[in-house]
């Protein structure tokens, strides 16, 4: 026995320390080197840290250089994925490609059978650059590559969480475990912990004695406290440990107008609007939120998936009701207002045939009362320039619902030359 | 992150015998890592290094190469780091053959970073433990000087890619004097013919060169010389007695470490220690960037030859077909390093053992006979370990491309035009002679932009300092220009210029600047037509002063 014990120990070998050594070149730097286990990176910076860098660089005089960009994996029938991550370009003096003269096509090597001139084969046109004159206003955003977003957009998105979050949060009936965790006082645990909890102490005891037969038990009456026995084990104690988080679950839905008014502009600058709303809500609630996306021209349709919501060209008429009558009725019949925390977020030209919104106002004030079942009704009315107040937004300032449901109901305008931080701004007006 | 198991030592040592039998040659200490996906996603903002310093823009690089994992995964198979004792990376769960095709490959590298000679100045030079030092004197710095660490950091990287990699090795040879006369001859085309001395003009200078190459004596050409330019001599010999007092110009990180006020005031000297840092990174990595397709291809051919050879593995050559095809299969459009490389190892190593580089063969002119030539010479092997051991992928893409190799292959350069009917963009074989497809595949190669400093005759203040950007062809990226140029001021501490040439814009019809040349083409051909035109450059003078860019003509 005493053997075996040396010979442990003589066994035991020392653990490369990983200290960093204050000397350069010292003989640590071999153990170091054979010690980069498993995280050969051990410095990472989170986003957080990396963007209050960039705005110490504004106050330190120079430009900023952090953009958040998007990764988008384009796929139908499934959802789009996003990633959403910071980038940055580290200029240097480098040279353009060379510049293609007047006449001549662009050009690159290649490994192909066949003579001169042989047509080898054929693509579309990029759709980005946008075919001209078939109206389809909304393609090219974010399809596929990457499409970056100002560092502003994520700042937004930052500010939304911290001030604003999703709006109204509810408790639902349903809730979701989240990838985020609390240390919470609550697993019990016999013999030793944290904090000893005297009234789970005092039933095991109870218990005990009760099983032993000591202190006249049963006879709640005549309790004979002094001959108990109490044995370390029926200490119960509360120790610290990991919880998963649970929050209420949000149901976001995305519609839009794709009337033939809709054609260009307006398009893009509700799509642009959609784009940020959809790829923050993906990127801070981290797929944490359900999305549904309806289309409405006279009539209104369920759409699968982002990828179509967006690329999807014009159609006919405007009826504003259908939309929001589609929505109502998938509230109602999938329960949802149980369940989630309803967001919707509309955006349009304004133009309604149905002038003074009847329809419309009735289906918005079934969402709203008698008790308000949605969280929010974020509503986007682009103008064309020089185009007067539109019907949508005469009639829903007109309503005084605005007013009665404030923190329900939100509306922004914009022109059809609003930029991108105007767009920013009208996220701002219909979350906060 | 761990060493290989001893299993996988066994094979890859038995690789070691088997390479070193077909005449690779490195040091037999070597270490092999197992790491995952993961790991490698996290080295690669570090170049693969491990001990890399750290540096913000890393870890946002990181950030960013997860997020793209996620939505891509990708399988990389090894990674080689030129270091002493050699270090490599695999993945896990590799079979065996996969292993041993993985370990040739990887041999390729380790003997091809061992003997080519643009890695002269990395051969006696153990760069995880150089990293590991560089990393600690920054942290060091780090914890003294805060972010103004990273800033130098940031701003030496700005300019890292033109480290005078060239000049640094000619500092080896400097003692091999230079005789006067090729002095003579330089100084006239490289500086005087450029210089304002003359009324510069391309013509002329290439003239002079005709006039050059035509004259048997060098006396007899520049006694014409001075005729027309009597200044000459006196300005020659200004020159050769400038440059014997002052220090040889490495670079711009070099120059600006030596004279400008800013970094050689007292509290500013550590940061000339950040700068070097950089530099010297900058110089280890220099020569990968020159040899990509030379040493991509000669592992690819390395491990095709061996794995073929290699009696352990037998009954795998059909899986060893579909991953080597994988990474080995010429592109209908575009450059693959590995395949272009292997093929280029292959024929050069065919062609010798035919005995196709000899004179006989050159001065042979007759198609079929060509064809057949075969003198057995046998010098093949001798001829692509001569490749590996001298050549840069410049020398070797331009000494061996040849329209024979053209033809083998098929290579071609491919146009790209939209076609307005079928509103598509069609692809088409636009050439299949040699010297376009050599102007194109060498137009791919790494080509950092040259800047002479503080030129002489330049008109700048006191105190500025003037950067002359030698025009190749091709614009500098403008967006870039800005951020640069602040980088250098800062480092400089005073006022920057910089001289660079710029495409004209047209007059005529502005659309001609759009981004899109495919869509230029399509949407207005037929206005193109009417105002074919040259492209047309300027001199254009940028201006960094307190922070603020300007630009003007010259």
């Amino acid at each position: 026995m005493k053997k075996n014990m040396i010979d442990e120990i003589n066994f035991v070998t020392p653990e490369p320390t990983l200290t960093v050594p204050v000397s350069i070149n010292c003989d640590g730097d071999f153990k170091i080197l054979q010690g980069i286990d498993n995280k050969p990176v051990n410095s990472l910076a989170t986003v957080e840290d990396l963007m209050n860098r960039d705005k110490q660089r504004e106050k330190d005089g120079f430009p900023r250089k952090i953009k958040m960009g998007k990764i988008v994996k384009p796929s139908r029938g499934g959802n789009v994925r996003f990633v959403i991550v910071p980038t940055t370009t580290e200029e240097k003096f480098i040279h353009e490609s060379k510049p293609i003269p007047p006449q001549e096509d662009p050009q690159g090597t290649g490994s192909v059978e066949g003579e001169e001139g042989d047509i080898i084969g054929e693509a579309p046109l990029d759709p980005q650059s946008g075919e001209e004159g078939e109206g389809d206003g909304a393609a090219g955003q974010g399809s596929g590559g990457e499409h970056e977003v100002e560092s502003d957009a994520y700042e937004l998105g930052k500010a939304l969480t911290e001030e604003f979050e999703l709006p109204n949060i509810k408790d639902k009936a349903k809730k979701k475990a989240v990838d985020k965790y609390v240390y919470d006082l609550t697993d019990k645990h016999r013999g030793f912990g944290q904090i000893l909890d005297k009234k789970a102490t005092l039933k095991k005891i109870v218990e005990t004695n009760l099983m032993l037969g000591r202190g006249n038990l049963p006879d709640i009456k005549n309790v004979d406290v002094n001959d108990f026995l109490v044995s370390n084990n029926d200490k119960i104690y509360r120790v610290l440990s990991k919880e998963k988080m649970y929050e209420s679950q949000a149901i976001v839905f995305f519609m839009r107008d794709y009337s033939a008014s809709m054609w260009n502009e307006p398009t893009d600058i509700v799509v642009s609007q959609h784009i940020m709303l959809y790829s923050w809500l993906s990127f801070q609630y981290q797929g944490n939120v359900e999305t549904k996306f309806i289309l409405h021209d006279t009539e209104a349709k369920e759409v699968p998936d982002f990828f179509t919501y967006y690329n999807s060209k014009i159609a006919g008429g405007t009826r504003v009701h259908s939309g929001f009558e589609l929505i109502n009725k998938i509230i109602y019949e999938q329960n949802l207002a149980r369940d989630y925390n309803i967001y919707i977020f509309y955006g349009t030209d304004g133009d309604d045939w149905d002038e003074k919104g009847e329809k419309t106002l009735e289906e918005i004030s079934k969402m709203l009362e008698p008790v308000p079942i949605i969280s929010r009704l974020g509503v986007l009315v682009v103008n064309r320039i020089g185009a007067s107040k539109s019907n949508v937004e005469k009639y829903i300032s007109n309503s005084g619902m605005m007013i009665k449901f404030s923190n329900y109901l939100k509306l922004a305008t914009l022109t059809t030359r609003a930029t991108e931080k105007e767009i920013i701004t009208s996220i701002k007006q219909i979350i906060r | 992150m761990k060493v290989i198991d001893q299993h996988t030592k066994k094979i890859m040592e038995g690789c070691k015998e088997r390479a070193k039998d077909f005449g690779l040659d490195f040091h037999n200490e070597t270490l092999e890592y197992i790491v995952t996906n993961r790991n490698l996603t996290e080295l690669m903002p570090k170049m693969m290094i491990p001990t890399m310093y750290d540096y913000w823009v890393h870890d946002l690089e990181l950030l960013k190469g997860k997020g793209s994992y996620e939505l891509y995964p990708h399988n990389p198979y090894e990674t080689v780091i030129n270091t002493r004792p050699a270090v490599s990376f695999y993945n896990d769960n590799n079979p065996d053959w996969l292993n041993t095709m993985i370990f040739y490959h990887v041999l390729g590298h380790i003997d091809f970073f061992h003997n080519n000679v643009f890695f002269y100045k990395t051969w006696n030079y153990d760069f995880m433990q150089k990293a590991l030092s560089d990393k600690r004197v920054i942290s060091d710095l780090r914890s003294k000087h805060g972010r103004w660490v990273d800033y130098i950091i940031e701003f030496t990287k700005g300019i890292d890619n033109l480290v005078g990699y060239y000049n640094d090795l000619g500092i080896e040879f400097e003692d091999i004097e230079k005789e006067k006369v090729d002095k003579k001859i330089d100084y006239y085309f490289d500086i005087f013919l450029q210089s304002d001395h003359v009324d510069k003009n391309t013509q002329y200078y290439l003239d002079e060169i005709e006039r050059f190459n035509s004259v048997k004596d060098v006396d007899e050409f520049f006694l014409d010389v001075i005729v027309k330019y009597p200044e000459f001599e006196a300005l020659f010999n200004l020159y050769i007695k400038e440059e014997s007092t002052t220090k040889k110009q490495i670079d711009l990180i070099q120059y600006l470490m030596d004279n400008s006020l800013f970094l050689n005031k007292k509290e500013n000297l550590w940061m000339k220690d950040v700068m070097t840092i950089i530099r010297n990174s900058s110089m280890f990595f220099y020569p990968q960037m020159l040899t990509k397709i030379a040493n991509e291809g000669w592992a690819s051919y390395i491990h095709e030859t061996l794995f073929l050879q290699d009696e352990r593995i037998k009954e795998h050559e059909v899986d060893f077909a579909k991953v080597h095809a994988g990474v080995t299969a010429l592109p209908t459009l575009g450059l693959n390093p590995y395949a272009i490389g292997m093929r280029l190892f292959e024929y050069i190593n065919e062609m010798g053992n035919k005995g196709r580089y000899s004179k006989e063969f050159i001065s042979l002119k007759d198609e079929e006979n060509r064809k057949k030539f075969d003198n057995k010479a046998n010098e093949g092997k001798d001829l692509i370990f001569q490749v590996r051991k001298t050549m840069s992928d410049f020398q070797l893409l331009n000494t061996y491309i040849t329209d024979d190799f053209m033809k083998k292959y098929d290579l071609c350069v491919i146009g790209v035009r939209a076609n307005k009917e079928r509103k598509t963009k069609e692809y088409y074989i636009k050439s299949k002679k040699l010297k376009d497809y050599k102007a194109q595949i060498l137009d791919y190669l790494p080509h950092p932009p040259h800047f002479r400093i503080n030129p002489k005759g330049c008109v700048k203040a006191k105190n500025s300092l003037y950067l002359y950007h030698t025009f190749e062809g091709k614009a500098l990226k403008n967006d870039f220009i800005n951020n640069v140029m602040l980088g250098i001021s800062f480092l400089w501490g005073d006022t920057v210029l910089l001289e660079t040439s710029e495409i004209k814009p047209s007059e005529v019809d502005t659309s001609n600047a759009s981004p899109s040349p495919l869509w230029r083409a399509a949407m207005t051909a037929q206005s193109i037509e009417e105002n074919a035109e040259e492209i047309l450059w300027e001199r254009i003078i940028y201006t960094m002063a307190d922070k603020k860019l300007s630009r003007r003509k010259k």
